[in-house]
C-alpha cells in the first residue's frame, strides 16, 4: 500500500517541531521517496541516530509500507 | 538518545547469537538482500557500490535466503531496513547513511580510524 508524501510530511514535522522537510516522489507511485530533513535538533546527534529519529517519527512504516525511501537528514548551518 | 523502541517479535535467541557471530567474523561485514554481484534491490546495490568505490573487502551476508536471519537483523541491530553495514562489531548504518558518510568523508575516516585498507579501483 503507497504512503502519501503529505502523510510522510504531516508525521515528520509532528516529531520534529520546526523540522523543514523536502519530499520528491521519485516515480509518482507513493513507494519510492526521496526525504531530506533538516532540523536543528539534529545538532549534536551521530548520523546514524538521526536517521532512527526519522524512522521513529515514522512509527514502524519505514521498511514496512514504505519501502523505498532514501533519507538525507541535515543540521541547519549556524547563521552569522 | 531518541531511537525506536525495540519491536518485540518472537527471536530464536540462537539466530541473534549467529548474528553477533557473523559480525566478529570479518573486519567488514554488510548484511543485504542478494550478493554483491546480483544484489536483489537497490540500496543493497548502492552499499556493495560505495565500498567497491573505496576499494574495502567485505565480507556479505545474504538474508534473502534465511528467513529467520532476515526478521532477526532488524531487532538486532534497531534499524528497520536492509542494507547493514558492520565494521570491527560495530553497526555504522544502511546505505543513506554510508553514503552521507561517503560525501563527509567521514566512511573514509572511519575505516582509516579502524586501520581497514582501502585500495579503491585504479
Amino acid at each position: 500500500m503507497p504512503m502519501q508524501s503529505d502523510e510522510i510530511l504531516k508525521l515528520i514535522e509532528e516529531a520534529m517541531p520546526g523540522a523543514q522537510v523536502e519530499i520528491e516522489d521519485l516515480r509518482g507511485d507513493g513507494n519510492h521517496y526521496a526525504v531530506t530533513v533538516m532540523y536543528q535538533g539534529f545538532s549534536g546527534v551521530p548520523l546514524v541516530d538521526q536517521h532512527r529519529m526519522v524512522f521513529s517519527a515514522l512509527q514502524g512504516r519505514v521498511g514496512g509500507i514504505l519501502r523505498g525511501m532514501t533519507l538525507t537528514t541535515l543540521v541547519p548551518r549556524k547563521r552569522k | 538518545m531518541p531511537v525506536d523502541e525495540r519491536t518485540q517479535r518472537l527471536i530464536d535467541p540462537s539466530v541473534l547469537d549467529r548474528i553477533q557471530a557473523e559480525i566478529e567474523s570479518d573486519l567488514v561485514v554488510l548484511f543485504m538482500n542478494g550478493t554483491p554481484v546480483f544484489p536483489q534491490c537497490g540500496p543493497s546495490a548502492q552499499a556493495v557500490q560505495i565500498l567497491g568505490y573505496l576499494g574495502v573487502r567485505f565480507k556479505s551476508i545474504d538474508v534473502t535466503v534465511d528467513p529467520s536471519l532476515r526478521l532477526a537483523i532488524r531487532d538486532f541491530a534497531n534499524w528497520p531496513t536492509l542494507p547493514q553495514l558492520f565494521v570491527r562489531g560495530q553497526f555504522v548504518g544502511g546505505n543513506d547513511v554510508m553514503r552521507q558518510m561517503l560525501e563527509s568523508g567521514d566512511l573514509q575516516a572511519l575505516f582509516e580510524r579502524h586501520a581497514i585498507p582501502m585500495m579503491p579501483p585504479e
